[in-house]
């Protein structure tokens, strides 16, 4: 086979599985699990295989016309090169892994075959992203993930915050999306061609005319799909639905998507300096404040979910510095050491029943329940926290040392200033995210108290995965930064020895204060029981789950906040620590903005229709309802009346008629 | 023979049968009445026909011929009508055109034997064999 044909292949596979399982889910329920499982994996070995035939080389393209439009055509496009062949390979690697571990995860789930379904869709969608080398299509299959998430965010519709969580992350995401759309509308009439290579190649002979105004469009759905300020609020409360889910879409693949597509685009967006500072701003938000919320978070999921954030912001710092090289590379590092985190979270939720750090923390004995989530969730943080030499480092590393590039003016594709700009903030979240990965470990797996309840071993469906994502985790930065610049623009992702230096620093000051408030405020936690467990810890790991998610806010009083004096981050972040767990207040700010407003607007709506026009609807309607109640009396049912008035009426135009004969 | 005394008669007949059809309560006589009214258009038919003819020199008597397609249509509209008014009396165990009411405006039809007694459901039974009977 061609490798035309094998990439078409490998978003085509999990598409038939999807459909084959929505189809098959109620007849067939012993397919279901290979349905989903397989299609994924024989992906995963054809997405390897494009890959490896690709080798970094020149890129592979293929079109065909899908239909003529009669202005500018849409194609069925792929364009592969590094980048996408590598990117394709996570997204399958994680898929997988996702898939084997929900069926443990999830075995007990009424409603797996549709889950299974809309998982295998949701990884084609992103396959088609990731593949396409057209525009309008990769926005079909952008739009498709958007849906795919809403559904799977809100699995566990039973809870209102799964309900309230998916209607918020599908609004959100779709608010950037419309800007996203006319963005493109504007760039294919610039370019005259939806097709990425024809783009790229108008950008090159300077044949856009508009780039800042397009690129700020683009930005604004990138914004909402990559969850970066000021689009990110949906993510945290994204973490309603289930672990798996949470791993696949939150962290790895669909998140990405937004990173991936300015990776392609990139010539597009160093064309508009403004563009490319307005880019670093908010990378540089993004992070430091993520990082910041991610220290108050007391569910574990969303301390995940605010360091995903945080880590979508290095990327798209790095392509605020004009290297896409780094961006992608921190992508896959981040993609593979994320999912581990999440699914180890899955675990770790599933053995303690509650999603609480602070209930944790009162736990003694948990690390031994659950001994390979333990050592594999060890591994992620700490390339989370960039500790050399695991993966993480390397890759943020490559990140701080382009934008050092910049600020020291080695490079004149982006401006100085967004350099500073990621390098400071950079620096800073660093220290934060070594800080908040110190204390999810210390608040997780050191408690002191009632021993952990102990309900045997976890599926090894669910065990086996982590290991397998916990080998690039480990290993893939140390041998990717020699190896990926031959695969991408051949820019050196070698880590300089300043930023090194710096950032290891920074990050071993992080863990090193939070180890010293934790042993100080430790001592708390025997005074001030507090805790909400499950109430079917035999259950299946996503019964689990739902239950703890449902119980945190009863138990607590707030779904992020937990009064718990004995957390570290409280120490650290003192006054702060209150405005953090809750985001900084943006979802309150955005409540008075635009969600009052359009409620107003939407009551006085109401009213106008109920009040002004259904009274003009009901009194026209009056007088014809009088003549039809007068008129109705006439029907009394006996058939003589009837042949009476009839004959009444024969005689009465037979008359008229004679008279009008005779001219009377 | 004058025209009038066709005519003249054949207004009667309409007239009977106009009244029938008005005054009786019986659906049967009702029908029979209806039959009355037919065979008076049927008499003015014939007779005009003739009358109209005599002057004529060839004539294809479409009044004629037209007064056979009535009797046959009435032939048929009989039995239909003779047939519902026998389905009713069976399931209502009455003809009464004035107890018939059940299109009147602002009244649920019952079932079929809601409104009818024991004592009305064993006529309706004697009468249905009668008329199986008679059939």
């Amino acid at each position: 086979m061609t490798t035309t044909t094998l990439a078409v292949l490998v978003p085509l596979l999990p598409f038939l599985g999807a459909i084959a399982g929505l189809l098959l889910g109620r007849t067939a329920p012993g397919f279901v699990r290979p349905l989903a499982v397989l299609p994924t994996l024989v992906s995963l070995v054809l997405a390897a295989l494009v890959a490896a035939r690709q080798g970094g080389d020149g890129a592979v393209d293929a079109a065909t016309e899908l239909t003529p439009t009669g202005s500018v055509p849409i194609e069925l496009a792929l364009h592969i090169d590094g980048f996408a062949a590598l990117t394709a390979v996570l997204v399958t690697v994680v898929a997988g892994c996702v898939q084997i571990y929900s069926t443990g995860y999830l075995r007990d789930d009424p409603r797996y075959p549709s889950y299974a379904a809309l998982v295998s869709l949701f990884t084609s969608a992103m396959l088609l992203v990731v593949y396409s080398g057209d525009l309008m299509v990769l926005l079909v299959g952008w739009e498709i993930m958007g849906i795919c998430s809403y559904f799977l965010v809100g699995h566990y519709w039973e809870t209102p915050e799964a309900r309230a969580a998916s209607l918020k992350a599908f609004l959100v995401t779709k608010l950037g999306d419309v800007p996203f759309l006319i963005g493109l509308f504007a760039l294919a009439t610039d370019a005259g061609s939806f097709r990425i290579t024809r783009i790229l190649g108008a950008v090159a002979s300077g044949g856009i005319e508009h780039p800042t105004p397009i690129a700020l469009l683009l930005l604004a759905g990138v914004a909402g799909k990559s969850a970066q300020f000021p689009l990110h609020t949906w993510l945290p409360d994204a973490m309603a639905g289930p672990t798996p889910v949470s791993a696949l879409i939150h962290a790895a693949t669909m998140v990405a998507a937004g990173v991936y597509f300015i990776a392609r685009l990139l010539p597009l967006f160093e064309a508009s300096q403004a563009a490319m500072v307005v880019l670093a701003v908010m990378a540089a938000v993004t992070m430091a404040g993520s990082a910041l919320a991610a220290l108050a978070q007391d569910d574990i999921k969303r301390v995940l979910a605010y360091s995903t954030i945080g880590q979508l912001g290095y990327m798209t710092g790095a392509l605020a510095v004009a290297d896409r090289g780094a961006a992608v590379f921190h992508l896959l590092s981040h993609g593979a050491f994320k999912a581990l985190l999440f699914l180890a979270g899955g675990v770790i939720i599933h053995a303690a029943g509650t999603n609480s750090l602070a209930a944790m923390s009162r736990m003694s004995h948990l690390r031994d329940r659950v001994p390979d989530a333990y050592w594999t969730m060890t591994v992620a943080l700490l390339a989370l926290a960039a500790i050399p030499p695991f993966s993480g480092f390397f890759s943020k590393e490559a990140v701080l040392g382009v934008a050092e590039h910049v600020v020291t003016g080695h490079t004149e594709h982006a401006p100085a200033a967004a350099g500073w700009i990621v390098l400071l903030a950079g620096l800073l979240t660093a220290l934060l995210t070594a800080a908040y990965a110190t204390r999810l470990w210390l608040l997780a797996f050191r408690g002191h108290g009632t021993e952990a309840p102990d309900h045997g071993r976890q599926p090894l469906t669910m065990t086996a995965v982590l290991w397998v994502l916990a080998v690039p985790s480990l290993a893939l930065g140390g041998f990717a930064f020699r190896v990926l610049p031959d695969w991408f623009d051949g820019h050196d992702l070698t880590p300089t020895l300043t930023t090194s230096v710096l950032g290891t620093g920074v990050a071993l000051v992080g863990g090193i204060v939070t180890y010293a408030s934790w042993r100080h405020t430790t001592a708390y936690a025997a005074r001030i029981p507090l805790g909400a467990v499950a109430a079917h810890p035999e259950g299946g790991a996503g019964q689990v789950e739902a239950e703890a998610i449902a119980g945190h806010e009863p138990a607590y009083g707030d779904i992020a906040y937990a009064p718990d004096p004995s957390d570290p981050g409280r120490l650290l972040l003192g006054p702060l620590h209150r405005h953090a767990a809750a985001g900084f207040h943006l979802d309150a700010v955005y409540t008075a903005l635009f969600v009052r407003p359009v409620r107003a607007g939407a009551s006085l709506v109401r009213f106008l229709d109920r009040e002004v026009v259904e009274t003009y609807v009901r009194g026209a309607g009056t007088l014809p309802r009088w003549v039809g109640a007068a008129v109705r009396r006439a029907q009394t049912g006996n058939l003589q009346t009837y042949v009476s008035v009839l004959l009444a009426g024969t005689v009465v135009l037979a008359v008229a008629a004679v008279l009008v004969a005779t001219g009377a | 023979m004058h025209l009038a005394y066709p005519a003249v008669l054949s207004a009667l007949l309409f007239c009977t049968g106009l009244y029938g059809v008005l005054a009786r309560r019986n659906a049967i006589l009702v029908l029979m009445s209806v039959e009355l009214m037919l065979n008076a258009v049927n008499l003015n038919l014939v007779a005009f026909d003739v009358w109209l003819s005599r002057t004529a020199e060839e004539t294809l008597h479409s009044g004629q011929a037209l007064t056979l397609f009535t009797i046959a249509i009435a032939a048929a509209e009989i039995g239909i009508g003779l047939a519902i008014v026998l389905a009713v009396y069976r399931n209502r165990g009455t003809s009464d055109i004035d107890k018939l009411r059940d299109t009147a405006e602002g009244r649920e039809s019952d079932g079929p034997d809601a409104g009818v007694s024991d004592s009305d459901a064993s006529a309706t039974k004697a009468a249905a064999e009668k008329a199986e009977a008679t059939a």
